[in-house]
């Protein structure tokens, strides 16, 4: 099974008139299980990579199957469903609910697949203790350190037990230390559970730890390295 | 969830509902105005008695002038026949006339009639007793005070068995009304009760202007009515003659009163509406605000109908505990007015639950366009957003 295939995947933007052409034709496979970390400079296509990826947008032209459904016959609606089956993310500026404890933020992928609320608890839970903060079950994100809620975010990644993990700078925010912690995280996820990790980084030492490179430059793959 | 948002901002959530709670609070109290008149004139007219008929010349049309009366005594007596029952017709011969007792003069309705007043009218005595037969037949000068007159010309003393001059002439007392209030701004306190006869014989004139029945039940008032007014049209075949009916009256007043209230609900329901385009602006505000949570909220799976759904439930949220907030000072607003002024008021369940459903309805429609709004946010577009 392969979670991500891509052919001449493309995505302009209109921005007054002019067309930018964010990603200007794109051939990836990505299989199940794999870690895969893209790289590039800023503004060369790799969040509207990620974005089509995770069904959050659509592609110009070309085609998109995810987990070997071409993703361009599912409407909105499918599409959402799509994401909170399959996709986690993890954000680089965490996007926490603000005023919400951390186990209701985990919760919520598990609301919108409409499981009842003590069973979102108990896997919030389960979720929240895998990435160790057993211990900040009820506390707000204002509450805790960027490096704990980046784990929250991965433990709301994790819950809906997806097939993948899209992470878009996870360690942007974060200094070296969080930054390690949260990478060793997802090794973990992906070697224990077999979920498939991809990420996006700017920094060398963190693209170092996956098995794949993928370099992107001008909205092209430039280099694709295993 | 949706209480959560609210109460984020809670100074926000209170001036927005704050239209609702005005506009509600104003339809509960002008309803409960509304009704508590019409139920106060409901009363007066009931009190005139039950399943009563007036039988009166010509067309009943408000604007009309009065017709002139042909009816007289034998006039009577035929309705009397006709009704069956001579006990539940009365008559009146109606005149405003000069009453003098020594020094105090009082100006009065002096009404000729007879002695079924008591079968007809509710209207119980204080003292002394009705006119009688013998009184009516016999064309003796008695009269039978309304409490009024009888304080205006006699004080505290008891005025049965003394003297008073009507229109010069002299009367004797037999008896004092209870005090019964007014009906339509008839001052039935004011009115001086003489045989018709003596009625007739003192105003110098054979008519009468109506005659009242008092039917056995509600259900053959309007039957009575109508086989009345026939036998006098047959009788009469050139005249026109009308029943008027208490549950004509009711139902007449109750139209017109039952406007009135709507026209009032309606007015505070303008306010309502009012408050509603409050609650839209803070909720396109809030889409606004929290583009970034909406944007994830799709990211994780929501679909539109999902944040559709929540910002819905937050604005029904607003406008229901602004309407319940609303009706609670709406109530009490109405029993302190009803305790304090003069101005009846009535509170109905029918206006609590109407307020209720139109502020849950105003959330709905005012709060449809801000959530579908947000429901169409672009995830990518919405997490972008700083
Ligand atoms: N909504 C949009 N409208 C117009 N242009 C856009 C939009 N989103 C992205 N772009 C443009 O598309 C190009 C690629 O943007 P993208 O965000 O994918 O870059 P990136 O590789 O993630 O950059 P960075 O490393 O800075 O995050 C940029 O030129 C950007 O300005
Ligand atoms: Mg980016």
């Amino acid at each position: 099974m392969t979670a991500f295939e891509a052919a001449g995947l493309t995505r302009s933007y209109q921005l007054e008139g002019v067309t930018v052409d964010a990603l200007r034709g794109v051939d990836l496979t990505i299989g199940d299980g794999e870690f895969a970390a893209i790289l590039g400079p800023s503004g060369s296509g790799k969040s509207t990579l990620m974005h089509l990826l995770g069904c959050l947008d659509r592609p110009t032209s070309g085609v998109l199957r995810v987990g070997g459904v071409d993703v361009s016959t599912l409407d909105d609606t499918k599409l959402a469903e799509l994401r909170n089956r399959m996709i986690g993310f993890v954000f680089q500026s965490f996007h926490l609910l603000a005023r919400t404890s951390a186990l209701d933020n985990v919760a919520l992928p598990l609301v919108y697949r409409g499981v009842a609320r003590a069973d979102r608890r108990k896997r919030a839970r389960a979720a929240l203790e895998a990435v160790g903060l057993a211990h900040r079950l009820d506390h707000r994100p204002s509450q805790m350190s960027g490096g704990e809620q980046q784990r929250v975010a991965i433990a709301r990644a994790l819950v809906g037990d997806p097939q993948v993990v899209l992470a878009d700078e996870p360690t942007g925010n974060l200094d070296t230390r969080n930054g390690d912690e949260v990478m060793a995280l997802l090794e973990r996820l992906n070697a224990d559970q077999g979920v498939a990790i991809v990420l996006v980084t700017h920094e060398p030492e963190v693209a170092d730890r996956a098995r794949r490179q993928i370099h992107v430059r001008d909205g092209l793959i430039e280099r694709d390295v295993a | 969830m949706a209480l959560e948002a609210l109460r984020v901002n809670r100074l926000r959530s209170a001036l927005t509902m704050l239209g609702v709670i005005i506009g509600v609070s104003a339809v509960v109290i002008l309803v409960a105005i509304g009704t508590g008149a019409k139920d106060a004139i409901e009363d007066e007219i009931s009190g005139l008695g039950s399943n009563i008929i007036l039988v009166v010349p010509g067309q009943l049309n408000f604007q009309a002038a009065p017709t002139q009366s042909r009816l007289d005594l034998s006039d009577v007596n035929y309705v009397r026949r006709v009704v069956g029952d001579p006990g539940r017709v009365t008559v009146s011969v109606q005149s405003g006339e000069n009453v003098r007792v020594g020094r105090n003069e009082a100006f009065v309705t002096v009404v000729g009639t007879d002695e079924n007043i008591p079968n007809v009218f509710e209207r119980p005595l204080k003292r002394g007793r009705y006119l009688t037969e013998t009184d009516i037949d016999t064309r003796r000068r008695v009269a039978v005070l309304g409490s009024e007159v009888s304080e205006q010309l006699f004080g505290d003393l008891d005025p049965v068995g003394r003297q008073a001059t009507i229109a010069g002439v002299r009367f004797r007392v037999v008896g004092v009304y209870e005090k019964v209030g007014a009906t339509f701004g008839v001052a039935r306190d004011r009115e001086t009760h003489i045989p018709v006869t003596t009625a007739q014989r003192l105003l110098g004139v054979q008519r009468v202007n109506g005659i009242a029945i008092g039917a056995s039940g509600p259900d053959v008032i309007d039957s009575l009515g109508q086989k009345v007014v026939d036998a006098l049209t047959t009788r009469y075949p050139d005249e026109k003659f009308s029943a008027v009916t208490q549950t004509q009256l009711l139902g007449t007043i109750g139209t017109v009163l039952g406007m009135l209230t709507g026209v009032l609900a309606a007015i505070a329901g303008i306010s309502l509406l009012v408050g509603g385009v409050g609650v839209s602006n803070i909720m396109l505000v809030s889409v606004r605000e929290r583009t970034k949570e909406i944007g994830l909220r799709k990211a994780l799976g929501a679909r539109q109908r999902d944040v559709l759904g929540q910002f819905l439930i937050e604005a029904v949220l607003l406008t229901t505990i602004g309407g319940t907030i609303g009706i609670a000072l709406g109530v009490g607003g109405s029993l302190l007015i009803e305790a304090l002024s003069p101005v009846p008021a009535s509170i109905t369940l029918w206006s609590i639950l109407l307020a209720f459903g139109v502020s849950a309805v105003v959330g709905v429609f005012f709060g449809v366009a801000p959530a579908r709004r947000a429901g169409r946010l672009d995830p990518v577009v919405a997490l972008r957003a700083e």
